[in-house]
């Protein structure tokens, strides 16, 4: 099955198995591995990327739908080495320990601050549920994206 | 937007983590991120059953499918067919028994990850079952089932310590607590990748919590000596203990040697729950006696863990939970009697807290009966028995570095309580339940609850488990840069950070540099695990800098030290369970404050309030992150985390049926760190990573007696316990002890080939 598709900014042509998700197209096809895999269930949102503006689990989609679709994943948020506002604020923060969940959760924040550019708690607690996180307790991941709110504003 | 800035900071001072700016851009490469050119993809077939005699294994249809590459069983492990941690008792590939739903009964590799999951599922494997010993107790009945052929129980550590029957006790309270199976539920999954060399040898880069050990159960059943094996860490997403055990390197390295190309394993979710240890759960019957006035004299424990199909780090776990049984508290008259069983359930091994998250949750639980038979305040009870600098425990050992019991529990209670909030009309993600919650704040209770708790740092029971580290300082055109090599393994607590920081503190250099893990150019650095390596690796760098510091002035050509940091001595058991087996202890305390919808069982963690004894801070941001990360471990046990068995089957292998906390789930915790220096450990630091996980379980549970009045005895409390739909657990009292030959693990005593233990014998060579 051959799927074009553009991801971040590049079109691809890439022929894939049938039953291939939106994920392992990205991670092992186009070796873009900063989407990560850990539920294949879309539980965790390790594997969150833009799918034509929308965040997705990339696992739950299937790579078929990203024919003719626009792709944005982790790799496009850090500029030319500048690093996005949330990445900095979630490195500032100390909201990475092993940085499992990190693409997925600043990806997730990121987009809420493009929809939401002063959220309150509930909004990031609500709009970050879908992203698990095993080693911080959350508390560092709260206080990155209201820095990064801060440092956008 | 801002640009990334040198790395600086010293110790004391939340320095940015070494290794952040990869992980925040998604280029960190994790195990499961590897790639290499031409690479298979590997799959593992797993057992259906908890227990069966394999009749017969047929590859054949799944050794022709398309891109399949190879399919081994038992019979093509080139070397010792066993494995293990502490004792070789588990196969790499099952060949004749089945003692686990999940253990591994064939391999597989193929061109494409789906054509070795469709391979993996065309081997045809005829199995007879057998009768399961599916629970701990039943483990220990006559006649039950032998899950090894000698026998069930896989060791019994036995304490005594002056004497119950005279201890003066006039009021006694008696409890029964238990505590499920948990999971680890790293999010990285047990991945990585093999390359066969030319020298016959193979390069493993995986996900591990020890290289060195690794290395000594893979070599001899590859048939290959050490040197042929070399391993090099791949980013570790999380591990908390299931990494300390082989999962894939073995399958991985066999399949890379069969096919001479490299291979590549990656575990889904489902398969991680198979592929790794788990917190044992645990029984527990535990009488505390005191004094009216409160003074605790008598602490009778009998605490069984089911330790599943195969040894792992089971012997350690039960003496760790057995030393900790009678609580941080000062107590002359002391039985504890633990046993850790073989069952055809999941493995259990190390999990943060290793023993001692479930001996908390039953002494805090009987501290609490304890206070009310009394009428005295919980925690007026704990500071009357707390110990102090120059306690004696149970096993004899004399607490002599700071004790802090006593001012951890007030520090905890001195932070301000929340603010009530009103029950109506809030946002619906502030209800317990959250948008769920379909009662609107009519039925809210609100509780407090405390725990007080203990650990110790690094191994014990006369282990050496001594760390290597090498720092080299070059001269540089503006100045000299440092690096660090060490094979001790980061898998996201910081200790990169912490070397980094003490590298800078100690020799002034602010461009300090890592390089790669690897057992090719280092030395063991011990496992990442009991809390033990800011203490050893951190140790090693310390030394190593101090040594380079008189050699900087004028330095010209690149100078290198190489130490190794071993901490004091210590003894194991004797018969009566008397020794020195504890470097030293760490305290915590926590308080929760939850609210609980009476009607729906819905629960809302509202606050935890932490103290911790660290010794000295190094990175306050790094430490409070790992109280944090720790506690919401202990929550998730507390209210929702629990492998689900039947039969030994688990039902619930999936983030959807396995509930960990999310952001909606996780309370602000407002933690204070205590800080006495410890004698002879490097800054005086104390290792932080677990204490949050075993204090955090009993505090919550605590706070919802409080709020309900209900007598919850069981982790985790699920919502038919509060509304009281469910009773709560009983007994019929504990089984018999064991006749054992003594304090040893049992295959210790049949000669069963020795793990990490042989280890450091090598090393005292």
């Amino acid at each position: 099955m051959v799927i074009r598709t553009t991801v971040n900014g590049v079109e691809h042509e890439v022929d894939v198995w049938e039953g291939s998700s939106l994920l392992a197209l990205l991670r092992d096809e186009l070796l873009l591995a900063g989407s990560k895999n850990a539920c294949e269930q879309g539980e965790c949102g390790s594997c969150s990327v833009w799918l034509d503006g929308e965040v997705v689990c990339s696992c739950l989609v299937p790579a078929s739908q990203a024919d003719g679709a626009t792709v944005r994943t982790v790799e496009a948020l850090s500029n030319g080495g500048a690093l996005h506002a949330v990445q900095d604020a979630f490195l500032a923060a100390g909201a990475v320990q092993c940085g499992f969940c990190t693409p997925g959760m600043v990806v997730a924040a990121a987009d809420l601050l493009e929809r939401d550019p002063d959220p309150s708690d509930e909004a990031i607690r609500e709009a970050l549920a879908g992203n698990l996180c095993r080693c911080t307790g959350y508390q560092k991941i709260l206080d990155a994206v209201h820095a990064a709110a801060g440092a956008l504003a | 937007m801002s640009v990334t800035t040198p790395i600086r900071g010293v110790i004391g001072e939340s320095a940015r983590r070494v290794e952040g700016i990869p992980k925040v851009t998604g280029a960190f490469a994790f195990g499961s991120d590897l790639h290499a050119e031409g690479m298979l993809w590997g799959a593992t077939v797993r057992s259906p059953h908890a227990s069966a005699r394999i009749v017969s294994v047929d590859v054949s249809a799944a050794a022709r499918m398309d891109g399949v590459a190879a399919v081994l069983t038992a019979a093509d492990v080139p070397g010792r067919k066993t494995f293990g941690l502490e004792f070789c008792d588990q196969p790499v590939i099952a060949g004749d028994v089945i003692r686990f739903a999940g253990e591994p009964v064939a391999i597989v590799a193929a061109e494409h990850p789906e054509q070795a999951r469709a391979a993996a599922a065309a081997v045809v494997v005829e199995y007879e079952p057998l009768p399961v010993v599916s629970d701990m107790e039943q483990a220990l009945a006559p006649g039950a089932p032998q899950v090894h052929e000698f026998g069930n129980v896989l060791r019994h550590v036995h304490i005594v310590r002056g004497d119950l029957e005279a201890s003066g006790a006039e009021v006694w309270v008696d409890g029964y607590y238990e505590t499920g199976m948990q999971d680890q539920a790293a999010l990285g999954p047990e991945a990585g990748l093999a390359v066969p060399a030319a020298d016959g040898g193979i390069d493993l880069h995986v996900v591990t919590q020890w290289l060195h050990v690794d290395r000594q159960q893979i070599a001899p059943c590859l048939d290959l000596p050490e040197e042929k094996v070399r391993i090099t860490l791949a980013g570790v997403g999380g591990a908390f203990g299931s990494r300390e055990d082989i999962h894939m390197q073995l399958h991985a390295c066999m399949l890379a040697l069969r096919t001479g190309r490299p291979v590549k394993m990656s575990y889904g979710r489902e398969e991680s729950f198979h592929g790794h240890v788990h917190r044992h759960p645990s029984r527990i019957w535990i009488r505390y006696g005191a004094t009216r006035e409160g003074r605790l004299v008598a602490a009778d424990v009998r605490l069984l863990l089911d330790g599943g199909a195969y040894a792992s780090s089971s012997p350690a776990v039960i003496a760790n939970a057995s030393t900790f049984a009678a609580g941080p508290y000062e107590v002359a008259n002391v039985r504890v009697e633990g046993t850790v069983v073989y069952s055809n359930n999941p493995p259990c091994g190390a999990m943060r807290g290793f023993g001692a998250p479930q001996v908390c949750f039953a002494y805090e639980s009987a501290m609490d009966e304890l206070a009310a038979a009394l009428d005295i305040d919980p925690v007026e009870l704990r500071r009357l028995n707390a110990v102090r600098t120059g306690s004696v425990l149970p096993t004899g050992q004399v607490l002599t570095g700071p004790a802090p019991a006593r001012e951890v529990l007030e520090r905890c209670a001195a932070i301000p309580m929340p603010d009530e909030e009103p029950a109506l009309g809030r946002d619906p993600i502030g209800y317990p339940g959250g948008a769920g919650n379909v009662s609107r704040g009519e039925s809210l209770r609100r509780g407090v609850g405390y725990a007080l708790g203990f650990k110790n740092v690094a191994y014990s029971e006369g282990f050496d488990d001594a760390a290597e580290a090498t720092i080299t300082v070059t001269p540089a055109p503006d100045g000299l840069a440092a690096t660090i090599r060490t094979a001790a393994v980061d898998y996201g607590q910081g200790l990169y950070t912490v070397c980094a920081q003490i590298v800078r503190t100690e020799l002034g250099i602010d461009d300090v540099t890592l390089e790669p893990a690897t057992t090719m150019r280092n030395e063991s650095a011990g496992s990442t695990s009991a809390s033990r390596q800011s203490t050893m690796t951190g140790g090693a760098v310390l030394m190593a800098c101090r040594e380079l510091k008189p050699l900087l002035d004028g330095l010209d050509a690149p100078v290198s030290r190489t130490c190794t940091y071993h901490h004091r001595a210590t003894t194991g058991l004797d018969e009566n369970g008397q020794g020195d087996p504890h470097v030293s202890f760490s305290f915590a305390a926590e308080r929760a404050v939850v609210e609980v919808d009476e009607e729906l069982g819905l629960v809302r963690v509202v606050q935890i309030a932490a103290a911790q004894d660290a010794g000295r801070v190094i990175n306050p941001q790094g430490a409070s992150g790992q109280v944090e990360g720790g506690t919401a471990m202990g929550i998730g046990l507390a209210l929702m985390e629990e492998i689900q068995l039947e039969d030994g089957v688990i039902r619930n292998a999936s983030f959807t049926d396995y509930l960990i906390p999310t952001i909606l789930d996780a309370p602000p915790v407002v933690t204070e760190f205590v800080e006495h220096p410890e004698p002879d450990a490097p800054y005086g630091l104390k290792g932080i990573g677990e204490l949050g996980t075993v204090v955090a379980t009993p505090a919550v549970v605590a706070a919802l007696r409080d709020a309900l009045g209900r007598p919850l005895n069981r982790a985790p409390v699920t919502p038919d316990d509060l509304v009281g739909l469910r009773a709560p657990a009983t007994s019929d009292g504990p089984p018999p002890v064991p006749d054992v030959p003594g304090q040893q693990a049992i295959p210790e005593y049949l000669g069963l080939g020795l793990g990490q233990q042989e280890l450091m014998k090598r090393r005292d060579e």
